[in-house]
């Protein structure tokens, strides 16, 4: 059996990746699928706080070992959400400023 | 037998009136805001009397009467109630004060008939009626100095009538401020009896009189002596006496008919008033009682040669003022209680008459207020040349008018009393006989001779004499135009109305039979008023000394019938009128026989005449010791040092300091979205590595 924590070092490597990735792209499609890393990375850890819990029962009532998965659809869900409106608002980008560089998306500064 | 006079009634009625003319009157007619005024005056004068009618010693109501509205203050075990109380006192008092100040109303309605701001004038005289009556009528000390500031106030805004001259609003602001020093001195003598009473209630077992009752008396300098000597301090301030008396001749500026109401009959007696009513505290002190003698007496003399080289006739009339309270306070001094109560209702109305006769003077000559260039009027205003001569003799001291008997009263008290004794006595009777002197000059100066309207060069001097109120402050009034003018457009010389002329007559009535409800044993009358107040009274005053200790102190002087007491009290008496009539010859020599020779002595004592005239520097001594440095310490410590230095210094460094930070702050919003993202990881970080510190250190 896989010990809890390795997936959350994995999922902390993931996050990780997402942070940088976000921070250090330029091209909004990567920045934007740095976002998905880093939901996904969340994810990750969800389903195995369930797991475990699921695996080690406990009697503090307050934790409710299947919570987790069902998180996970949440964010699935939103996520789909988002990509689909950020996918959108990307081509739309692209469409009146022919760029796909955040930071010469900057009209909106001062 | 308790009844409900509603008390509360005669003060408020005041209030609607000067309400009603204050918030409306700028619409109203002339004659719409002087019924208003009057309506509410004798409204109130008339439910005053009604009360007093109802409380009347033998009606069977307890007196004092008490009437308790509702607690107006509380704080932890003190409250103070907001409540009214009728007793001997106050009665005197209320009446008094709505009798001659409804007298001054109706003369008001001629006198100001053709100035500006008419319903203002009435409306402040009503503000001051109500002011006037809370404080007379008040339960307790603290609704008392309500009342106390209030009239305050509204002298201020009377004294400064006419704002648009700039001596008449320094006048006001001067009077106020002067005040505030006594009111403070007040405030503390308040502070103290809360310390130790826990209270400020006048009557009732637990009043602060009941407990006063209970202590020993204060021999030395103990907390009772410092507290009479506070409370005292604020009476000086509003009775205008050393060392504070200097906003009074300065109150002069105001329209005449205030100075009679406010600055002769009414608020001026607060002081005394307030220490009658507190006499069981001073009682208790004779150190305070002492001072208070002799300040009275100090200020007696002193205002008294003042007023003999003044030569506006409302100044001298001021400064008469002046020493008559002195006179009171002297009496209160010699815990002679009800003689100063006695004086203070015979001078509001002898004093009040004479000026209202001097404002009937001033107002035939058409603005002047220079006796020099008076004089003759006997014939031209017959009926104003009467009743001030009946005012005259009555302050004067001459019998039967009802300034003798007060006054004899007061100095026959102080002969007998531990505090006075011979030496303050005789000063006393020297100050009667000035009184005679100066208001022997202000008649014979007035009405005897030849009228010199404008004829006369008063050259330098004529700063001395202050130039007619009303001239300066706009076209409004032509009937009291300069002399300068001559007042040709107003036919001269000519009596007032009989709308002044009517108080006038009645002030001179009660100038004359005033005196006699008090008049001494030793003369065959019963000495009413000491009677009558004696309830009120009634803590004998606990004498130091073994002089009077085998007499009764409250009787002495009111003579018992021995043979011996009545010879002795028909000397002081005797005394007193012999120097009235010393001070009327010499007038009569220096202004009638021989109008050259007043000329000739002060060139001759020109050094004493220069300080006399100058009121021997005592407004200029205040200006260098006192209000010089005080504006050199506002100006170089407080302003430049503390406004300035620090707390402007500080405000402006918080804006600073605000702007330099912000500006820093200001880098973080560079607009750059990554940069946002990396702001918002680092605090993340931060939450993470700050929850893995809380879990390493567990």
């Amino acid at each position: 059996m896989v010990p809890l924590s390795w997936y959350l070092i994995l999922s902390g490597i993931l996050f990780s990746l997402g942070v940088l990735g976000f921070l250090l792209k330029r091209n909004i499609i990567t920045i934007f699928m740095s976002i998905e890393l880093m939901l996904n990375a969340v994810n990750l850890s969800f389903v195995a706080f369930a797991n475990y819990w699921n695996t080690h029962p406990v009697a503090d009532k307050s934790i409710v070992p299947l919570s987790g998965q069902v998180f996970v659809f949440f964010v699935m869900v939103v996520a789909a959400a988002e990509a689909a409106v950020g996918l959108a608002i990307i081509i739309s980008v692209f469409r009146t400023r022919e760029t796909l560089n955040v930071d010469r998306v900057n009209l909106l500064k001062l | 037998m308790t009844k409900n006079l509603n008390l509360w009634v005669i003060p408020l009625l005041p209030l609607i009136g000067a309400a009603i003319n204050g918030l409306l009157g700028r619409r109203f007619k002339n004659a719409m805001v002087s019924a208003v005024a009057l309506l509410f005056t004798a409204a109130s004068f008339g439910w005053a009397a009604w009360a007093v009618w109802s409380v009347w010693p033998g009606s069977g109501v307890a007196l004092p009467h008490i009437e308790v509205l509702t607690t107006w203050i509380t704080a932890g075990t003190f409250s103070a109630p907001f409540g009214f109380q009728l007793d001997q006192l106050s009665m005197i008092m209320v009446l008094v004060v709505t009798g001659v100040g409804f007298l001054i109303h109706i003369y008001s309605v001629g006198y100001m008939a053709h100035e500006g701001g008419y319903y203002r004038f009435f409306a402040f005289l009503n503000l001051f009626m109500f002011f006037m009556l809370t404080l007379v009528l008040a339960n307790n000390y603290l609704l008392m100095f309500v009342g106390w500031e209030g009239v305050g106030l509204a002298s201020y805004l009377l004294i400064g009538f006419f704002f648009l001259k700039d001596s008449a609003a320094d006048a006001g602001k001067k009077a106020f401020i002067v005040n505030r020093i006594g009111d403070f001195a007040f405030l503390i003598g308040m502070f103290l009896l809360i310390q130790h009473f826990g209270t400020l209630t006048f009557a009732g077992d637990t009043g602060v009189f009941a407990q006063v009752a209970k202590l020993p008396q204060d021999t030395g300098w103990g907390w009772i002596t410092i507290t009479a000597l506070c409370l005292m301090f604020g009476a000086t301030g509003k009775s205008a006496q050393v060392p504070l008396y200097v906003w009074l001749p300065d109150a002069m500026e105001g329209p005449t008919p205030v100075s009679a109401l406010i600055h002769a009959a009414t608020m001026v007696t607060a002081g005394i008033y307030m220490i009658a009513r507190s006499h069981a505290i001073f009682n208790l002190a004779p150190h305070a009682l002492q001072i208070v003698a002799i300040i009275g007496c100090i200020t007696a003399i002193f205002a008294a040669t003042m007023g003999l080289a003044q030569t506006d006739i409302k100044r001298v009339l001021a400064y008469s003022t002046v020493s008559q309270l002195g006179y009171m306070f002297l009496a209160c001094g010699v815990a002679a209680y009800s003689a100063g109560i006695f004086h203070l209702m015979t001078h509001a109305f002898f004093k009040a008459l004479l000026f209202l006769g001097a404002g009937s003077v001033i107002h035939a000559v058409g603005g002047e207020q220079d006796m020099r260039r008076m004089g003759g009027l006997r014939k031209l205003i017959p009926v104003t040349f009467w009743v001030v001569t009946i005012a005259t003799i009555a302050i004067a001291g001459i019998p039967p008018f009802a300034g003798f008997f007060s006054k004899d009263e007061i100095l026959g008290a102080v002969f007998h009393s531990p505090y006075g004794g011979p030496v303050i006595w005789g000063i006393g009777v020297l100050t009667a006989g000035l009184t005679s002197f100066y208001m022997f000059r202000l008649w014979f100066m007035t009405f005897f001779g030849e009228l010199k309207l404008g004829s006369v060069d008063l050259g330098e001097e004529a700063h001395t004499a202050h130039a007619p109120a009303q001239a300066a402050h706009g076209a409004a009034s032509h009937s009291h135009g300069h002399a300068d003018d001559k007042s040709h457009g107003h036919g001269g010389v000519h009596e007032s109305p009989w709308v002044m002329l009517g108080p006038l007559v009645i002030l001179a009535v009660l100038s004359f039979v005033g005196g006699w409800v008090g008049v001494p044993q030793f003369m065959g009358g019963h000495n009413e008023v000491e009677h009558f107040l004696a309830p009120v009274m009634q803590s004998a005053p606990a004498v130091a000394g073994e002089a009077v200790s085998d007499k009764d102190a409250t009787t002495s002087h009111a003579g018992e019938a021995t043979p011996e007491n009545t010879r002795e009290e028909w000397l002081l008496a005797g005394t007193s009128i012999a120097a009235a009539l010393i001070g009327l010859l010499f007038a009569y020599l220096f202004y009638y026989k021989s109008p050259e020779l007043p000329d000739r002595i002060t060139s001759k004592m020109h050094g004493i005449y220069m300080m006399v005239l100058h009121k021997y520097y005592v407004d200029e001594g205040y200006g260098a010791i006192f209000v010089k440095p005080l504006l050199a310490l506002s100006t170089v410590v407080l302003w430049r040092g503390v406004d300035q230095g620090v707390i402007d210094r500080l405000v402006n460094g918080a804006g600073t300091a605000s702007q330099g930070v912000g500006n820093e702050l200001r880098q973080m919003q560079s607009g750059n979205i990554r940069s946002y993202a990396a702001w918002v990881a680092l605090g993340g970080a931060a939450i993470v590595a700050y929850m893995i510190w809380l879990g390493v250190t567990r």
